[in-house]
């Protein structure tokens, strides 16, 4: 189908559908280019709904990157709501761009964002309504590469069968080389093989189909094998060795979305190292951002998108180093434009006093949030966020008295080796935090607590443990929803079944694809959507497959298992992930990684890099010895 | 852009001004909001040519140089048609408006006999519809209606937009039998209490 006809279409459809302004684009600072005058073609795909994919500050970089070369164009592509996919498929209008309305179909290169794994089904969705061969292995010269990267891709396996390639980490200059791959391919008439070949010879692309997983009897993985030579093994993640300066020229919409902020990210990676965190450990080492150029990158964005919000953004944004002269300069500098700033993520124990009054009038006044993670000191020792409950009531008077009358407590239950006891002290730490409030502002005083679940995620020093059942978790929330109740106090929980999805997939292997693919043909999308998540589908999917669901969540898995994600190389070692483990067990916490380096094994990875960026650009220890041979081989510093 | 609703084309709005550099006033209080109104909501698919909207600057501007400043910084689908100081005395723009002329671009009709239908409207002494669960008079709100005879498959309308009376122009195409996805709706003038001010 023709984009003119497309158009046409939409001009028909978009007056019968909820929110039309999802489906239009031709919003401020998209990127329209002569589609004859460029040379290959992409389209950056998030598998959800606009609202949530214009919020996602990964897609917004990568199309500001591409757009700057002339010979490529990107352009966006959401999932349309399920109105708007009815109609869509009624009115036979294939999946199109916002840009330039082409099918996505007629792209070369499709690229998906995966940050959580609740976005499966929607990922096979989309290129059903695409038109694309929703299996790798029926794809042919004409149909688009598939790619995807994100948090959720660095265990690949389960969305195997229907990536092409993955990009493992930092997608910032992969991409480009991923781009200029496939012009150089089309030049050259090659074939798709070659293609798929030439990718995986870039550091930090995985290509599935060249490698082989077998299992043994009892399920798990026996071994990953490459099928040629050429190919690497393990895929070392990709980072760039310093972020550079931010983009600014954000696409404004016109309809309300779910972040709308200038969002700015000043430090990328996290050097605390809680253990629940695949955050924590898959996005080191820990860079920061000048203030000078956060500064100019504000001044910037308000020029380009007038925004009257900014976000700046981190896994743990008190952490950085030069946080209240930041958010003092930011003040200072934007007095009277009523700028908003939005600081997700601080930390309890760096969350400093200067901090609030430095916030104070200048961020949302609805509530404060603070994430113990959990109630008790022996708990939090376990997962490695050793704050005491001391200095949380302390910050909580600190935050009530500066005028704050919510305080949101995020917790997680389901914890390795937590009690009822650890469960029921929730329930005391925010009555607790409540009569603090209540000591300064009285009755006004409110504690909203986000009880979530936990979920062991590969590449983490728990990818090891066992998840709840689903019976275990409604034990626990049943005591919270008896205990935490009453005036000033919410409790908000989630579906334990939501839990269990999150839980199979995030630790699946290969043969997940089929459960997916099952469970998106009975009807399953939407899965992150609470109305549309359909639990049963799920568990049918399970038994037509013939695979065990508790085999890949209520398992502990033996320390020297085969994980279906070994070979996907994140960086932090293997080894420290298991001593981290056992340190776990003993109540061993490890300091700020600031303070000390831990080893975790970024340094020696990637040590041509740091060597290559010295001083203040990386928060891990200078490297100053003479390159390695091993090393350099390891990881190229100029990549091919 | 004709797909933005009133509240995010408010926001549209805001977010030019603050990209034009325009010191906008701002309302007191713990959510200070920019001070700044717009002509009566325009219903979500219209087009619109004649929209209004008041804003207070912190310091005086010449117009001249709002209007430059504005320009350069339009979002697509927005252009201004000129820029006055009003006193800040006058009425809200919401009060000052009391009716709303629509011009309506139809689909090729089949077995609907459009006049006929018009005429049955006009001549009605009520016409009772209900509207998000609430009953009230849509006659009383339609203040003309009528084909526009050098023009194939139109039709222009002036509806009451006064406080708590405020006429809709699908709710008179559906009156008509017509399905309003189907029309191409553009709102074409405001009419003002005081013609001096319009």
């Amino acid at each position: 189908m023709l984009a003119q006809e497309i158009e046409r279409k939409l001009a028909w459809i978009l007056p019968r559908i909820r929110k039309p302004g999802r489906y239009t684009g031709g919003e401020l600072n998209q990127v329209v280019k002569d589609w004859d005058q460029v040379d290959v073609h992409v389209a950056l795909a998030f598998p959800d709904i606009y609202d949530l994919g214009m919020s996602n500050l990964g897609l917004a970089i990568l199309y500001d990157i591409l757009n700057q070369l002339d010979d490529v164009n990107a352009e966006r592509v959401y999932l349309p709501w399920v109105d708007m996919e009815a109609a869509m498929r009624e009115e036979g209008i294939p999946l199109y761009s916002l840009e330039s309305k082409h099918p996505i179909s007629q792209f070369d290169l499709l690229g998906i964002s995966l940050p959580y794994e609740t976005l499966y089904t929607n990922t096979l969705n989309l290129l059903d309504l695409a038109g694309i061969p929703l299996r790798s292995a029926d794809r042919d010269e004409n149909d688009p590469l598939v790619i995807a990267g994100g948090h959720a891709a660095h265990n690949p396996e389960p969305m195997a069968d229907f990536i092409d390639a993955f990009v493992i980490g930092e997608g910032e200059e992969v991409l480009v080389e991923v781009v200029r791959t496939i012009q150089q391919s089309k030049a050259d008439g090659g074939s798709r093989a070659d293609l798929l070949r030439s990718l995986a010879g870039i550091w930090g692309v995985y290509v599935p189909s060249l490698y082989q997983v077998s299992y043994s009897d009892d399920g798990t993985v026996s071994q990953v094998e490459t099928l040629d030579q050429e190919t690497r093994l393990p895929v070392i993640k990709r980072i760039v060795p310093r972020l550079g300066k931010p983009v600014t020229h954000f696409i404004v919409p016109y309809i309300d979305i779910t972040h709308n902020r200038i969002p700015i990210e000043i430090m990328r990676g996290c050097t605390r190292g809680c253990r629940f965190c695949q955050a924590g450990m898959i996005t080191r080492p820990v860079r920061e951002r000048p203030v000078d150029q956060i500064l100019d990158a504000i001044e910037e964005g308000i020029r380009q998108t007038g925004f009257e919000e900014v976000g700046l953004l981190s896994l743990s944004s008190s952490d950085y180093d030069e946080i209240v002269p930041l958010v003092q300069a930011v003040s200072e500098r934007f007095a009277g434009q009523n700028l908003k700033i939005s600081l997700p993520s601080l930390r309890i124990e760096s969350v400093s006093v200067d901090l609030m009054d430095a916030l104070q009038g200048q961020s949302s006044r609805s509530g404060f949030t603070l994430a113990p993670e959990a109630a008790t000191e022996r708990m939090r020792e376990i997962i490695n966020k050793p704050v005491s409950t001391a200095q949380l009531l302390e910050t909580a008077r600190e935050i009530y008295s500066r005028g704050w009358k919510t305080i949101k407590l995020y917790f997680m239950i389901g914890h390795p080796s937590e009690t009822i006891e650890d469960v029921q002290a929730i329930a005391e730490l925010c009555k607790a935090v409540l009569a603090e409030g209540r000591a300064v502002i009285g009755k006004r005083a409110r504690v909203h607590a986000g009880v979530s679940t936990f979920v062991p995620k590969p590449h983490t020093p728990f990818q090891w443990v066992p998840c709840d059942t689903v019976e275990q978790i409604q034990a626990k929330q049943d005591l919270l929803r008896r205990e935490v109740r009453g005036a000033g106090l919410k409790l908000n929980w989630n579906d334990p079944r939501e839990t269990m999805l999150e839980a199979w997939l995030a630790r699946g292997d290969r043969r997940m694809g089929e459960v997916i693919y099952e469970a998106w043909r009975a009807g399953a999308r939407f899965d992150a959507w609470r109305e549309h998540f359909a639990f049963d589908s799920w568990l049918q999917a399970f038994e037509i497959v013939g695979l065990d669901p508790a085999f890949y969540t209520h398992r502990e898995r033996p320390i020297d298992e085969t994980l279906p994600w070994d070979h996907i190389d994140v960086g932090v070692k293997k080894q420290f992930l298991t001593e981290d483990y056992l340190w776990s067990l003993d109540g061993r916490t490890r300091v700020d990684c600031r303070e000390r380096c831990f080893a975790c094994g970024i340094l020696p990875k990637y040590a041509g890099l740091r060597r290559q960026n010295p001083g203040e650009a990386w928060e891990c220890p200078e490297v100053r010895s003479p390159a390695r041979q091993k090393t350099e081989q390891t990881i190229p510093l100029v990549p091919a | 852009m004709r797909f933005t609703g009133h509240l995010d084309l408010q926001r549209t709005w805001e977010r030019t001004f603050r990209r034009a550099g325009l010191p906008l006033a701002y309302s007191q209080g713990y959510n200070p909001r920019p001070k700044l109104q717009l002509s009566p909501a325009l219903p979500l698919g219209c087009t619109s040519e004649c929209e209004m909207i008041d804003i207070w600057l912190k310091i005086t501007l010449e117009p001249e140089e709002i209007h430059d400043r504005i320009v350069e910084a339009l979002p697509p689908g927005l252009t201004i048609s000129g820029v006055s100081e009003i006193p800040a005395s006058d009425p809200a723009l919401q009060n000052q408006v009391t009716s709303v002329e629509y011009h309506v671009s139809l689909p090729e009709l089949q077995d609907l006999d459009l006049q006929q239908a018009i005429e049955a409207l006009l001549t009605a002494r009520e016409i009772q519809r209900i509207r998000r669960g609430k009953g009230y008079d849509l006659r009383s709100l339609v203040e003309t209606l009528e084909l526009i005879p050098q023009e194939a498959g139109a039709l222009v309308m002036t509806l009451a937009s006064r406080e708590g009376a405020t006429g809709r122009p699908e709710e008179v195409l559906l009156e008509l039998g017509l399905d309003p996805a189907d029309c191409l709706i553009h709102r074409s003038r405001l009419l003002v209490a005081n013609p001096e001010s319009a």
